[in-house]
């Protein structure tokens, strides 16, 4: 599978992230590069077989819903790169 | 017997024995740190103050008798594992103030059990790489060679049971990424059954793939630390209902009954990867002939998928990345690019400023594979390969008690040899990926040396829950070998 440049912007913009115009160029190589490589499953004759998500045990894991005392607020935002009393400042969303 | 020396037992027993108290240890250990870690740059942060209450506490409990399994030991922690109070960055500049409002299980359970946490070790970004050259930090080099890597992700954990930094460590494997750097710096690494250890606080890459494990100067304090970390916890929901044996049994077991009735499965497809390096197949067969020597079979098996191994990996661990990186927005914790009013652009610019190339990269990886159109072809098919993968191994374990195989196709390779070549770089994992597709136990315990001196490590991988068995085995090929006493000059 080859990525063009535009693909690569695309993509970016998707995952919420900014590519450099002068790293465009080489993200699509790069990409291009594992994406032919990662076309070899193509060769795997997968009809039937299920999917694996993982291999943890897959049941429920349940608890009885208990009420608790909130660590709060100090302990919540003490890492909030801004904050306005409780609440987390972010750009203005509503224009 | 200088400080530094010591393993985890090793200084259980001085402590106990009241030979030598916890400060004096773990200021010993902050000594060596200070004078050498700026030629190795295993730490990105060191709280000497914080070791060194700890160090006194414990040696208060010590004296009231009050010993629990580490108590006074100094630990280094990858810094990917939460640690109340002390910053937790994850090698990225992303988190480059984050401070932890809580301890990871593992990090409580440590703490529980009376460790030092002397510090916290660099890595590849997120974990995501195989050189620790990926980390916004600083290189690690490696302790045998400063010219060469240490491996990765937990490079900087490796490095510093390699340098005799502390006595062990915690590292983080989500493709290799305990073994992989163990192996390179002529330490033990061991990485458990998917499920064996809670991943809460640890900060997650590809949750279905990561596992905490330690890296020790020996089988023995691999149990050991082992013993204290795993179990059920009800903050991960994937974290195993099932019993945690002593693993310190599989030495008495070694001891009783050499390695009688074993038998070692050596993959034929494993020998013809291309690009293995002769001094480490050379290892490798050595290694076979150790274990023949101390009453295993060695038997032929057949991984007939290793091949797609690389292929299904680079899309799970992505995609799960993709997802669980999308968190580092800007807006709960970590850094926020403040130079645009527009919420999209903030997370942006946040994004693309914080998080590193190869990060970038993984992420796009990832979101181009689970996108519209995209994701049966991608995931959808990985996942069915890793359940291939997975049958594998069920039907290798039917005849034989562990897979024994090289951890890495080649010793350490110099730094900047291949950072610009990330394919190269995924290539290199092709032996321990496996491990984490199929939720097995995998370990890696120093073999032998290359001709330029730089440690080879051989693996084993055993079936879920198992780790008694690579424990047993991995101890008498210790004791025969004995390269645990063996440590580099820095």
């Amino acid at each position: 599978m080859k990525i063009s440049k535009d693909e690569v912007e695309k993509i970016a913009h998707l995952a919420r992230l900014e590519i450099d115009d002068s790293q465009k160029e080489k993200m699509a190589e790069q990409l291009s590069n594992i994406l032919q490589y990662i076309d070899k499953l193509k060769d795997v004759d997968v009809e039937g077989v299920k999917l694996s998500s993982g291999a943890a045990f897959m049941n429920n894991v349940l608890r009885p819903d208990v009420q608790k005392v909130s660590p709060g607020p100090d302990v919540t935002l003490a890492n909030a790169p801004q904050r306005d009393e409780d609440f987390y400042v972010v750009p203005r969303v509503v224009k | 017997m200088e400080y530094h020396e010591l393993t985890i037992e090793g200084a259980k027993k001085h402590l106990l024995e009241k030979k030598l108290s916890s400060v004096d240890l773990t200021s010993a250990l902050l000594d060596r740190i200070e004078k050498f870690d700026d030629g190795i740059g295993a730490f990105i942060t060191v709280d000497k103050q914080m070791a060194l209450e700890e160090a006194e506490n414990a040696d208060k409990d010590i004296a009231n008798n009050k010993f629990s399994t580490l108590t006074g030991v100094p630990i280094a922690l990858k810094d990917l594992l939460c640690t109340k109070g002390i910053k937790t960055t994850c090698a990225s500049k992303i988190l480059d103030n984050f401070v932890p409002q809580y301890n990871g299980t593992v990090v409580q359970k440590l703490k529980e059990s009376g460790a030092i946490i002397i510090g916290k070790t660099n890595l590849d970004e997120f974990a995501m790489g195989s050189s620790t050259e990926n980390s916004a930090y600083k290189n690690t080099t490696n302790p045998w060679n400063k010219a060469y890597v240490p491996g990765g992700s937990s490079g900087g954990s490796a490095a510093a049971v390699s340098a005799q930094f502390c006595c062990a460590a915690l590292g983080t494997d989500t493709g290799g990424s305990i073994r992989q750097p163990a192996s390179h710096c002529g330490v033990v690494g061991l990485k458990p059954t998917y499920g064996r250890v809670s991943r809460f606080g640890l900060v997650s890459y590809a949750s279905s793939l990561d596992q905490i494990g330690p890296i020790t100067k020996d089988v023995k304090d691999a149990a050991v630390l082992l013993n204290v970390i795993s179990g059920n916890d009800k903050m991960d929901s994937t974290s195993a209902k099932v019993d945690v044996p002593d693993f310190t049994k599989a030495m008495d077991q070694f001891e009783k009954g050499s390695l009688k009735g074993l038998t070692a499965g050596i993959p034929k497809e494993y020998l013809s990867v291309e690009g293995i390096d002769p001094e480490v197949e050379k290892v490798f067969n050595e290694a076979k002939l150790i274990f023949k020597d101390l009453g295993v079979q060695l038997k032929e098996i057949s991984l007939p998928h290793t091949d797609y191994v690389v292929a299904a990996y680079y899309i799970i661990a992505p995609c799960e990345a993709s997802s669980n990186l999308a968190r580092f927005d800007g807006v709960k914790y970590g850094f926020r690019d403040t130079s645009s009013d527009d919420l999209i652009d903030m997370y942006k610019k946040t994004k693309s400023k914080g998080f590193g190339p190869e990060v970038q990269r993984r992420i796009i990886i990832g979101t181009y594979a689970l996108s519209a159109g995209y994701y049966d072809a991608y995931y959808g098919r990985a996942s069915q390969v890793r359940t291939l993968i997975m049958e594998d191994f069920s039907n290798a374990f039917k005849s034989c008690d562990f897979v024994l195989s090289p951890v890495a196709p080649a010793p350490a390779f110099k730094i900047g040899e291949k950072v610009d070549d990330p394919l190269t770089m995924y290539l290199t994992d092709i032996f321990t990926l496996s491990a984490n597709m199929a939720g097995i136990p995998g370990i890696s315990i120093p073999a032998g040396y290359a001709s330029n001196g730089l440690p080879i490590g051989i693996q084993m991988m055993s079936n879920r829950f198992d780790e008694m068995s690579l424990l047993r085995a991995g101890y008498g090929f210790e004791k025969t070998i004995q390269l645990n006493k063996k440590f580099p000059n820095l």
